[in-house]
This record gives structure tokens, C-alpha cells and sequence, in this order.
């Protein structure tokens, strides 16, 4: 069997602001997730789950721990190092319109990391228009602009754009919080089937436990900055271990 | 049972492009009302109509809207006020943005109270504690005399409807007051609601598109597409045998948790 795609060791986030108590919002957090798996992280506001997929992605930088991706180590990539690493791991956001440039249109979003890689422009209108329809947009969105799109329509320009240079991890923040419930199955039915055909890892972040025990192989429950549960979702769901975790549970209505 | 809150063929637009139409519906005292339903649906619009909040672009274009009997589409200043907050009030998604951040949540729940004919600052201090104990806040006075920013976002929506039944209102109109709150929280104002109604037998109206919420909450559920009702009646029968395509898809979409 293969090593993880990805390997997280004793990350470690704190928040320092002057006059301020030190905030530690990721506690020695330490995991894997598996090529083309699907690894869930549940748990409540401040809990840490969007600081480890901010460290993750190079967005934030770690206190203390390691991160390792198919093997690397990227805990402190920089420039050039860490551009590279955007070839294997893609993010999805929550808010889908405020995630593209609002000047420039869809299309060209979706695009920008194929030309970076050097495709011409003929052949990126083409993957694009690709991309897309497989995300189930027509090929027109490629020039419309976000705010001429519903926020489905972004989310799923958005998973197209994260597709495009076919990465082997795919982090969701979130990425279908701020949606209806029947566009959030178009889209979760949209995510089930590339991760089958890509072959895509995917860390799936997400406060709707229900859906987790959906969409994942596995699940974390995070609570104050630390892992307090993992398990399968059906182990973690109906026989948690911890405390808090039969709170949240038992909170569902 | 007497119907208290009454749309009656109400039309709704905003600058002349209907958000609402033809909504016919009655909420009867002491009855937890639910509306379902999308973004863009007319929900939210439907209940501010009855507050008056519609801004200046919204307009009740055809029908009535009725509290007890009378209209409530044509009153003056005066009326108004002594119909909001007095007799129907509301409270919102974001609990902490409809208070004041620099001033603390007794001073402006003095002024709610002086506002509706209380007077004395010792009589409202013992009236707020009183409503604040019976909703089991752990520690009324401490609430009282905080800023909004000192309170969690539950705490502020839990603090946010006991300011709306200093006055015991007959209705109390909920437009997504779980929506922005993690599950735990969600539940504590779930229940809060709850032993209001048993307290004071306020009659509530709660618009979500939670449907675990409405399940918990509501005596019966309307479910609303595109502006219009697409289908009203018992909360179990509505939830649980939809008869409306729309409602059985909205119903399969809902992830639901396996136990």
C-alpha cells in the first residue's frame, strides 16, 4: 500500500497579539489522510478545524509540528517551493463568489493555473470549457463574471478551477455551508463522483455531521484546538467515546 | 383555538417585482408556526411584512395582513409602536448586531421597557431578572450589566428573545435565529423558545430552513418556493409524507444523521 498523501505530525497553531493572551487554536494536532480517501474534520466554532486547513495549504503558518505531503515535507515552503505545491493540493472555500477575483471573469479563474503551467491560451478555452461541463456548467460561464453567477454556480466554478491541474488532495472549508440543501446535494453528488474518477484524496472540514457520515471514510472531532475523537463516522456517530463528542451528537436535532 | 396572526391573499413586492404572492395563512394563539424554505424564497419577506420592516423598496401590494382583527398595513407611527415589541416582536439571525455594542444589554432593555410604559429603573431591573431566571439564564445579573460583545453569539440570541418577553408579546417572529449558531448553542435556543411558549404562551413563528429545527419546534410547517406556499400543514405530515414535488425534493436533500 501506499504512504499517505498526506501526514500531519503535532501541528501546533498559536495567536499572539500584543496586550493579548495567547490564543492556541491548534493543540498537537497529528493525523493522515490515505490516496483517495476521505478523511471528515467535525467540530464547533473555534474548534481549530479551519487553522489546520489554512496550515495545510500554506495559507497560515504553523507554531510547531510537520507537514508532510506525498512524502515532503512542506511545513515552511516558500515561493517557488510552495507555487509547487499547489500542483497537488487544491482548496475550496465557503464563500464561493468572494473567492474569485471579482474583476476578472470565471472563466479566467478556472484558467489561471493551466496557463501558469504553460498551455496556450487556445488549448486553456478549451480545458476550461472541459472542466466546466464536467462540473455541470455550460461553457458560457467562462465569461461571465461572479456576481452574474448564483452561489452554486461559483461553488461549482470554484471545484472546477481546483480540478483543473488535477491535484491529489482536494481540502473543502466549509464548501457547501453557504449553500441551499438541494444545490448542496447537486454539489456533494458533484465532489462524490470526481473524487471516484480522479482518484482524489479529499480533507473535508464541516460543522453538518449528517453530512460527514455521507460523504466520508473517516472523521475527526476537533474541540478547543485539539483531536478528541476519530473513528470511522459510524463509529464516531453512534458509539462516541468522549464526552463532548456524545454532546455534539446528541445536539443534532 | 383564535387565529391571532392573519395573511390574507398577501402580495409582496419590492420596487414592483413580487417577492410574496397570494400567501393565505393563520397562526393561532400559542402555536409554533414553522416556514420552510430556500434562499430567495419570500420567507423572511412574509414576516417582516407584518412588522413593518420591509424598507422603503417593499410594499404590501394586494391582501391584508391582520393581528387580532385589524390591519396591520395602515397604521400610523403611533400604532406601530404600540404594536412592536408590545404585541408582536421579533428577533433575528445575527442577535448581537440588533444591539447596541457600546452600551450594556440592561441599559438598552430599559429603554425597550420604558418605551411600552415602564417607567421605574427598580421595578424593570426586577422585572428583567425575573424574565432572565425563568428562562434559566445562569446568572441574570451578570448578563444585565455585560456589553453584547462580552456574550457568545448564543448567549446573545438567548439574551436577545428574553429582551423581547420582557413585554410578553402574543407573537414572537423568529427569522433564522439558529442559522448563524454551532449545534450545541442551537439546541439551548431551540429549547429556550420552547419553555417560552409554555411560560407565557407566546405564539412564535419561525423561519428556517433547518428542518431538524422545525421538527423539534413547530405545531405545523409551511413550506415556501419562489414566493409562493407550496405546501402547509402538520409539522410530522409535512416532514415525513410530503405531498408537493418540491417538498419531497427539499426533504430527500436534507443530509440526515444516521444514529
Amino acid at each position: 500500500m501506499d504512504g499517505p498523501i498526506l501526514s500531519v505530525r503535532n501541528l501546533t497553531k498559536i495567536f499572539s497579539r500584543r496586550g493579548q493572551p495567547d490564543v492556541t487554536a491548534v493543540n498537537d494536532a497529528t493525523f493522515e489522510v490515505r490516496p483517495g480517501e476521505c478523511l471528515g474534520i467535525i467540530g464547533e466554532s473555534g474548534s481549530g478545524k479551519s487553522t489546520v486547513a489554512h496550515m495545510i495549504t500554506r495559507l497560515l503558518e504553523p507554531t510547531a509540528g510537520q507537514i508532510f505531503l506525498d512524502g515532503e515535507e512542506i511545513t515552511r515552503l516558500r515561493g517557488a517551493g510552495r507555487r509547487r505545491l499547489y500542483q497537488k493540493v487544491q482548496m475550496v472555500f465557503q464563500t464561493p463568489v468572494e473567492s474569485f477575483d471579482p474583476r476578472r471573469t470565471l472563466g479566467d479563474g478556472v484558467g489561471e493555473s493551466l496557463e501558469n503551467a504553460g498551455m496556450s491560451a487556445a488549448a486553456v478555452r478549451e480545458e476550461v470549457a472541459r472542466l466546466l461541463a464536467v462540473c455541470g456548467l455550460p461553457a458560457e460561464f467562462a465569461d461571465r463574471y461572479p456576481h452574474q453567477a448564483s452561489g452554486g454556480e461559483c461553488q461549482r466554478a470554484a471545484i472546477a478551477r481546483a480540478i483543473a491541474i488535477r491535484p491529489a488532495l482536494l481540502v473543502c472549508d466549509e464548501a457547501t455551508s453557504a449553500l441551499d440543501v438541494t444545490i448542496q446535494r447537486d454539489v456533494i453528488g458533484l465532489l462524490a463522483r470526481l473524487r471516484r474518477e480522479l482518484a482524489m484524496a479529499c480533507l473535508f472540514i464541516c460543522h453538518d455531521i449528517a453530512l460527514v457520515q455521507d460523504f466520508c471514510d473517516r472523521v475527526l472531532v476537533m474541540h478547543r484546538g485539539r483531536i478528541v475523537e476519530r473513528g470511522t463516522p459510524d463509529e464516531v456517530i453512534r458509539s462516541p467515546r468522549e464526552e463532548y463528542t456524545k454532546m455534539l451528537i446528541d445536539s443534532v436535532l | 383555538m383564535e387565529e391571532i396572526l392573519c395573511y390574507d391573499g398577501t402580495d409582496i413586492c419590492y420596487n414592483g417585482v413580487c417577492a410574496v404572492h397570494d400567501a393565505r395563512f393563520s397562526l393561532r394563539s400559542g402555536e409554533i408556526l414553522g416556514i420552510a424554505g430556500e434562499s430567495g424564497s419570500g420567507k423572511s419577506t412574509l414576516i417582516k411584512a407584518a412588522m413593518g420592516l420591509l424598507g422603503p423598496a417593499g410594499l404590501v401590494t394586494r391582501g391584508d395582513i391582520r393581528y387580532k382583527g385589524k390591519s396591520l398595513l395602515a397604521l400610523s407611527r403611533e400604532e406601530r409602536r404600540t404594536i412592536n415589541g408590545a404585541e408582536i416582536a421579533m428577533i433575528f439571525q445575527n442577535a448581537g448586531g440588533s444591539f447596541c455594542p457600546v452600551r450594556t444589554l440592561g441599559s438598552q432593555l430599559f429603554e425597550a421597557y420604558a418605551e411600552h410604559g415602564g417607567s421605574s429603573r427598580d421595578a424593570f431591573f426586577r422585572r428583567a431578572v425575573e424574565v432572565l431566571r425563568k428562562l434559566r439564564f445562569p446568572d441574570a445579573e451578570r448578563i444585565l450589566g455585560s456589553y453584547p460583545f462580552e456574550l457568545s453569539g448564543g448567549m446573545q440570541q438567548r439574551a436577545g428573545i428574553a429582551a423581547a418577553m420582557l413585554s410578553e408579546p402574543a407573537v414572537l417572529l423568529a427569522d433564522e435565529p439558529t442559522s448563524a449558531l454551532d449545534v450545541s448553542v442551537q439546541k439551548q435556543v431551540v429549547e429556550e423558545m420552547l419553555l417560552v411558549r409554555e411560560l407565557y404562551g407566546t405564539a412564535i413563528v419561525i423561519v428556517t430552513h433547518n428542518i431538524g429545527v422545525l421538527r423539534k419546534m413547530a405545531d405545523r410547517v409551511i413550506v415556501m418556493k419562489g414566493g409562493e406556499i407550496v405546501e402547509a400543514g402538520e409539522t410530522r405530515t409535512v416532514l415525513e409524507q410530503p405531498r408537493q414535488a418540491y417538498t419531497k425534493a427539499l426533504m430527500a436533500a436534507v443530509p440526515k444523521l444516521k444514529r
